[in-house]
């Protein structure tokens, strides 16, 4: 029978979850990197034994571990991330220019066909690349230059977020950057463009800008390439021509606010959030824990709250802490700053807390497991 | 052989146990030490000093023979008892607060 691994990063370590396929009962190891935060780990398509995790410490820096038996033994690759030539400066909270600085790796994404190449996406926000399972980091620095001087930080940082692989057009990849919108390659990563048309952000001096926009997260289905979701600082959003252009389809949410996205496995229509009262207020509407799906592609959403808590919760979802695995049915996975990860495995009809009281979840991620 | 004490966390990392013994050629610096330590254990590097401009990572102090060494000259010598390994050089993590 087939099984679910599931990776879950937090704010003191990462752990691993493990069930068979029907994923009822689960066994937990952990903490990994005991006490460092962990915004990140994730495995290879390819191999699904190799993992990349993102480990990072506010007094040691940032470190990369790898691991080549499903996380049970893990070792240290390399942490330099050095930007390409003269780093240069981008926008500052006060309007004046700030020179880069490498922060942390906030997110790995590891290639659909190598399981020796991986994207990291770090702070301050930049796009790197390695080919050697992580021992060496290159800058795919044409992000940068096309328009990182008109970047700006938000709240959170000036963070390149989220990487997404295209499986159909070799060398197309999408990157969201916090606060300056989404960029696509279609050459490997020499030459990046914003592909930010149709997004609206009243937040901005000027709310219809190439560039500024806070994007959350941005999620494809390997099937249909070409159409993306996007949880937004506010509002859902869709493309149906590979990020070209954007229309909103927050449609009937409580609050379009929130930061992950997800897809369902099998039908490419269906989509996932996790609605945030606000900007301001980092929890649940009415205090009500739901996530809201719609099998419509968008603006006709439904509440899923069976097993979920439906008083008194102000946990937050954070935009890397939704996923799903590709079982049939699909399941759906998603961790709060609470502490719980929720599993469904009925795709969002009913939900159950797989493990309680961990730290604060940074990121989750679901392998399904042959 | 100097004696080098590391932080809980980058022991770890290094997985030792304890204290770690290093031989250093020539002068006995905090340059020469970390570039000792760094060689034996390349987990280390980046986690105490800056890859590229070399410089102490902010959180981290340096200590030795109850003397706060941290704003010392990176090629000043070190303390003899360090040099003659009488006494550890402590690398420590600052004080968090909260």
């Amino acid at each position: 029978m087939s099984g679910v691994r599931v990776l879950v990063g937090t704010r003191k370590g990462a752990f691993i979850l493990t069930s068979d396929g029907r994923r009822a009962e689960w066994d937990i190891t952990g903490p990994h990197f005991a006490g460092w935060e962990v915004y990140h780990l994730k495995g290879s398509p390819v191999d699904p034994n190799r993992l990349y995790a993102s480990q990072s410490s506010g007094w040691f820096g940032q470190m990369i571990q790898r691991s080549d038996d499903g996380g049970r033994t893990w070792e240290p690759v390399s942490n330099q991330f050095t930007y390409d030539g003269a780093p240069g400066t981008h926008q500052w909270y006060d309007g004046t220019q700030h020179p880069w600085e490498f922060a942390r790796v906030w997110h790995l994404e590891p290639s659909l066909t190598d399981p020796e190449t991986v994207y990291a996406g770090v702070e301050d926000a930049a796009l790197f690349r390695s080919a050697d399972g992580g021992q060496t980091w290159q800058e795919l620095s044409g992000l940068r230059e096309a328009s990182g001087h008109l970047w700006q930080p938000g709240a959170g940082g000036m963070c390149l977020h989220t990487i997404v692989l295209d499986p159909r057009h070799a060398g197309r990849i999408f990157v969201a950057i916090s606060a300056a919108g989404v960029f696509r390659t279609d050459d490997g990563g020499t030459t990046w463009r914003p592909v930010n048309r149709g997004l609206r952000s009243d937040y901005i001096p000027d709310p219809v800008a190439d560039i500024g926009h806070c994007v959350h997260s941005v999620a494809m289905h390997p099937s249909r390439p070409d159409v993306l979701f996007m949880q937004k600082h506010w509002d859902i959003m869709r493309s149906d021509d590979a990020g070209d252009s954007w229309h909103e389809v927050s449609g009937n949410l409580p609050s379009d606010f929130g930061f992950p996205i997800a897809v369902h496995a099998h039908e490419p229509e269906t989509i996932y959030v996790v609605p945030i009262t606000s900007d301001s207020e980092h929890y649940p509407p009415d205090a009500k824990l739901r996530v809201y799906r719609s099998r419509t592609g968008g603006d006709e959403w439904e509440a899923l709250t069976d097993g979920l808590p439906q008083s008194d919760c102000y946990v937050n979802v954070l935009r890397d802490a939704l996923a799903v695995d590709t079982l049939d049915a699909c399941g759906v996975y998603f961790g709060t700053t609470g502490g719980q990860v929720y599993a469904s495995a009925d795709a969002g009809d009913s939900w159950a807390a797989i493990v309680r009281d961990l730290p604060a979840v940074l990121s989750v991620e679901v392998q399904t497991l042959p | 052989m100097i004696r080098v004490e590391l932080p809980p966390h980058l022991r770890i990392l290094a997985r030792v146990a304890g204290e770690v013994e290093l031989h250093v050629e020539g002068s006995v610096t905090q340059r020469s030490v970390l570039d000792a330590l760094e060689a034996a254990y390349p987990m280390l590097r980046g986690t105490i000093r800056d890859h590229v401009t070399q410089q102490r990572r902010p959180f981290l102090r340096f200590f030795a023979c109850a003397q706060d060494l941290s704003h010392e000259s990176p090629d000043a010598p070190l303390p003899d008892a360090v040099a003659m390994g009488i006494e550890p050089f402590l690398v420590m993590g600052a004080i968090a607060g909260g």
